[in-house]
C-alpha cells in the first residue's frame, strides 16, 4: 500500500514538471486539415503551372504569382485552423491559451522557421530557386524539434523526418514539388492522425 | 529500513512536491502561477513555500513591476540536488517493494 503511495508521488511529480513547462492542447486534427489544405494547394498549383502556356515554373510572371498567393493561402488557412482548434482543446483541458508555456512554444517554432522563411526570400531574389522546397522542410523540421522541447515530445520525430526528406530532396531539385507533398501534405495528416488517437481521444 | 531513511521529510507533503517539481523545469516561477498549477490556497501554499525557503531549497526575489510587488521563486542548487535525491529514493522504493 505504501509503495502505491509512492508511485503516486512519481506520476504526479512528473505530469506536474509537463503541465508546467509544455503547452500540451495542441491538436491533432489540425495537424490532418493542414495537411490536406497542403494537398489541395500543390492540386491546384499542379494544375496551373501545368496548364500555363509554358508548363513550367519561373519567377516572374502571374503563373508564379498564383502559386505564391495558394502558398500563403495554405499557411493562412493552417495556422488559422491551427489556433482555433488548439484553443478549443486548451479550453477543455483547462490549460491557458496565452501563457508562459505556449508563449515560449511559439517562440522557439519560430526562430528557426522565421530564419528559414528570410533565407528562402533571400535566395529565391538571386534566383535560385532548385532547393527552395528542400529547404522549406529543412528549416520547418528544425522548427518543429525546436518546438519538441516545449509541448508535445512526440513532434520531435516528425521533424526528424521533415529535416530527412528535406536533405533528400536536395539531392534530386527536380522533385522538390513530390518532396513539399510528402513533407507538408501526407505527413501532416499521417502524423495528425496519430496525435488525435493518441492524445485528442483520451 | 535505509531506503526510507532517503525519502526528505521537507517534501513530505503534495504541495511542497509540486512545488519542487515546478521549479525544477522552469527558470522561476511566481506565486500566482504557483497557486494556478497546484489549486492551492494563498495561506497554504505560502506555509509551504516559507518551509522550502527555510530550508534553503528554494530562493525568492521580490520586486516591483510597476507598482505591483512581483514575488519570483527558484530552486537553489542545494534544493535540486535535495529533490534528485528524493526522487532516486521514491524509484528505488517502487522498484523494491
Amino acid at each position: 500500500m505504501e509503495s502505491k503511495n509512492y508511485l503516486d508521488d512519481i506520476s504526479e511529480i512528473k505530469s506536474i514538471m509537463n503541465k508546467s513547462s509544455r503547452f500540451m492542447s495542441l491538436s491533432g486534427l489540425s495537424g490532418i486539415l493542414a495537411g490536406i489544405y497542403a494537398l489541395i494547394g500543390a492540386a491546384a498549383a499542379y494544375y496551373i503551372v501545368d496548364t500555363s502556356t509554358r508548363g513550367y515554373l519561373i519567377l516572374d510572371g502571374a503563373v508564379f504569382r498564383a502559386c505564391f498567393a495558394i502558398l500563403i493561402a495554405v499557411a493562412a488557412l493552417s495556422i488559422l485552423t491551427g489556433i482555433y482548434l488548439t484553443t478549443k482543446k486548451a479550453k477543455k483541458n483547462n490549460e491557458k491559451i496565452w501563457d508562459n508555456s505556449s508563449k515560449r512554444l511559439l517562440f522557439n517554432f519560430l526562430i528557426p522557421l522565421v530564419t528559414g522563411g528570410i533565407y528562402i526570400l533571400i535566395i529565391l531574389n538571386q534566383e535560385r530557386y532548385g532547393q527552395t522546397a528542400a529547404l522549406m522542410l529543412i528549416f520547418y523540421g528544425l522548427a518543429l524539434i525546436n518546438a519538441s522541447k516545449y509541448s508535445l515530445g512526440d513532434i520531435r520525430y516528425l521533424g526528424l523526418i521533415e529535416i530527412g526528406l528535406g536533405l533528400l530532396c536536395a539531392f534530386v531539385p527536380s522533385f522538390g514539388f513530390w518532396f513539399w507533398v510528402v513533407g507538408f501534405g501526407i505527413m501532416h495528416i499521417v502524423y495528425g492522425t496519430w496525435m488525435h488517437f493518441k492524445y485528442d481521444k483520451k | 529500513m535505509t531506503l526510507i531513511t532517503n525519502l526528505n521529510k521537507a517534501f513530505d507533503h503534495r504541495i511542497r512536491l509540486g512545488i519542487m517539481s515546478i521549479l525544477m523545469v522552469n527558470e522561476y516561477a511566481e506565486f500566482n502561477m504557483l497557486k494556478e498549477q497546484l489549486g492551492a490556497t494563498d495561506g497554504n501554499l505560502a506555509s509551504h513555500v516559507k518551509a522550502l525557503e527555510k530550508a534553503e531549497y528554494i530562493s525568492v526575489e521580490k520586486q516591483f513591476i510597476g507598482r505591483k510587488p512581483n514575488t519570483r521563486y527558484s530552486v537553489t542548487k542545494l534544493g535540486k540536488e535535495a529533490f534528485k535525491k528524493h526522487i532516486d529514493a521514491l524509484e528505488k522504493l517502487i522498484k523494491k517493494p
